[in-house]
């Protein structure tokens, strides 16, 4: 029998794994097609170009109809969903300097909004008495595609994201702290939220921005994370152009408060339907 | 070589089965590099609006009603009803049923009247009903026709009925012009693409055209490349010219200005023209008028600020 060998164990090295921040663009992990990177805090992170907005609009566009034509129920488990994976990743969270409790209310405000899903059409639409012999009702309906700049910090960045989704809307989000928004973004990926409702982009928002505030194809413009006076104004001019519904907070948003309906409300239509009463 | 309508079977098919084979690698790589040309400001907005006027406007459905043929006529004229600077397309493109309305629809305009005829899309009627079908639509104003050929009788080797029915069509057509549909998709193989294009080419087709848009393979760029060599082909030995028409499938801006970098490389610039050159498409018309806004006005367009047929 030969004898056998034994060589000292090698010292464990292993290869650091380096991850790239890519962009989330319908339901999938794609670079810029302008190629570009960007280093933010050691890593390296995809830079949105004007293009790649462009193609987030058309997948947000695309997974439109059926987000909103799925029974609210359905999309109330899909928040939900995401609340859950959301808390399994909380180590992740931490670690890339989250504090805990906001991890911890980034959750909860999923959860909260998952269960307005149901509820929200009897709160702000309903019968209404009419003077004649007809059903009036009143139903909220989702604006459509809705252009998102996106506050840094997670909790701001869920509190701007779920309520614009929640009621079947579809999202291209310009978003700051990179690594949180992918990280978030991982968080959808495996949450059965369908590809294309919310896409994420990383970047500059004076880049960005202004192409989708003048995109004929986006309904709606949230400025929450907009920080620059000159930059908002700019936008909320060229979204007149097309009629876009816009929110812009006059006052820095306090994201640990009750948000209230009004997140939700704002990017809601009304559609009013008159039925005669038969006899 | 000349091929005439009284050519033994066995002439014919020596010549289409003598026609080098095609390298389906080759014309795969070729279409592919080609199709990664960037063609950007200037010359896409003149290739935007090239291939507005390149566009055959279809609707060939069996919901088709003279109110939508009416509706798809006057967006022919003016595609861009907020900007005259729009050209308008190349032709409206329709069942026989639908060519009176058509044409009425379209008289004075410029805009050429094709009507798909021969029992369109599978071609399996006999040749009475085929000429029939022919003799209505010119009788009906239109001034193109799209045949299309026999497939099964293409794949079963009976060239001579195939270029028969197409001399017989052509002579049917009287002053319209002929495109001949291959149907590409249902052909199988390069070879038979080429020895197809050949064969209509050689009968008389004005155009050859890939595919009805029934099947599930349509227009595709190696296809087309394959067509146009044969084109370009034909044009050194015979003198003629002969256009080429895709169809099906073709959708986006991007899509038709690779086609038009395929033509540019392969048959050349003087194939440029609707004259010679046509996208069988109803979807596209509205992507490039969509690219077509944006460069005017410098922002994104959307598809709600365009008419759906």
């Amino acid at each position: 029998m030969p004898k056998s060998v034994k060589s000292p164990a090698p010292e464990a090295v292993r290869l650091a794994v380096r991850k790239t921040y890519k962009l989330y663009i319908g339901g999938k992990f794609p670079r810029s097609e302008s190629g570009r990177t960007f280093v933010a805090d050691g890593d390296n992170v995809a830079l949105a170009s004007r293009k790649d907005a462009r193609d987030a609009v058309l997948a947000a566009r695309a997974a439109q109809p059926k987000w909103a034509g799925a029974t609210a129920y359905n999309r109330g488990q899909v928040l939900y969903r995401i609340a859950e994976m959301l808390e399994a990743r909380r180590a992740e969270f931490t670690a890339l300097g989250v504090p805990g409790d906001e991890v911890d209310a980034a959750v909860d405000r999923w959860v909260w909004y998952a269960g307005w899903s149901d509820k929200i059409a009897q709160v702000v639409g309903g019968a209404n008495p009419v003077a004649g012999p007809f059903f009036n009702i009143s139903a909220p309906e989702p604006t459509g595609v809705v252009a998102v700049v996106a506050p840094a910090s997670l909790l701001g960045l869920v509190s701007v994201v779920a309520p614009a989704i929640v009621t079947g809307n579809t999202t291209v989000v310009l978003t700051a702290g990179p690594q949180v928004a992918i990280t978030l973004a991982e968080v959808l990926a495996t949450s059965d939220v369908p590809g294309g409702v919310v896409n994420l982009l990383t970047g500059r928002y004076a880049e960005t921005a202004p192409w989708l505030a003048s995109h004929d194809d986006v309904n709606a413009l949230d400025l929450t994370g907009v920080d620059h006076p000159g930059l908002a104004a700019e936008l909320e001019r060229a979204a007149a152009g097309t009629l876009k519904r816009v929110i812009r907070p006059r006052a820095a948003t306090d994201f640990t408060a009750d948000p209230g309906l009004r997140p939700m409300t704002a990017l809601l239509e009304t559609k009013t339907v008159w039925h005669p009463k038969g006899y | 070589m000349t091929v005439t309508v009284s050519a033994a079977l066995s002439d014919l098919r020596s010549f289409l089965h003598g026609l080098p084979g095609v390298d389906k690698v080759g014309v795969e790589a070729r279409a592919a590099a080609l199709a990664t040309r960037s063609i950007k400001t200037s010359a896409k907005a003149e290739a935007i609006d090239l291939a507005i006027r390149m566009v055959d406007l279809t609707t060939l459905e069996g919901a088709d009603t003279p109110g939508k043929v009416r509706a798809l006529c006057a967006k022919a004229r003016r595609p861009d009803p907020a900007d005259p600077s729009c050209p308008p397309v190349a032709a409206i493109c329709v069942y026989p049923a639908m060519a009176r309305v058509a044409a009425a629809a379209l008289a004075g305009s410029g805009v050429h009247l094709a009507s798909v005829a021969t029992a369109f899309p599978s071609g399996q009627a006999p040749l009475e009903v085929k000429l029939a079908d022919t003799r209505d639509a010119v009788a009906a104003g239109a001034d193109e026709i799209d045949m299309v050929i026999s497939r099964g009788a293409f794949l079963a080797g009976d060239y001579t009925k195939v270029f028969d029915e197409i001399v017989a069509v052509k002579e049917a057509c009287g002053g319209a012009h002929l495109k001949v549909i291959l149907e590409t998709g249902e052909l199988g193989t390069y070879d038979n693409i080429r020895r197809a294009s050949w064969l209509a080419m050689l009968a008389g087709a004005d155009f050859i055209k890939t595919s009805t848009g029934k099947v599930a393979v349509n227009a595709t760029l190696p296809i087309t490349l394959v067509m146009l060599e044969a084109v370009r082909d034909f044009r050194e030995r015979h003198g003629r010219i002969i256009g080429v028409k895709p169809a099906g499938g073709i959708k986006t801006t991007k899509d038709a200005v690779k086609y038009l970098v395929l033509i540019n490389e392969t048959v050349g610039d003087d194939w440029l023209s609707p004259d010679r050159f046509r996208f069988g498409a109803s979807s596209l018309l509205n992507d490039l008028l969509m690219q077509r806004t944006k460069l005017t006005t410098g922002h994104y367009a959307g598809p709600d600020y365009f008419t759906l047929d």
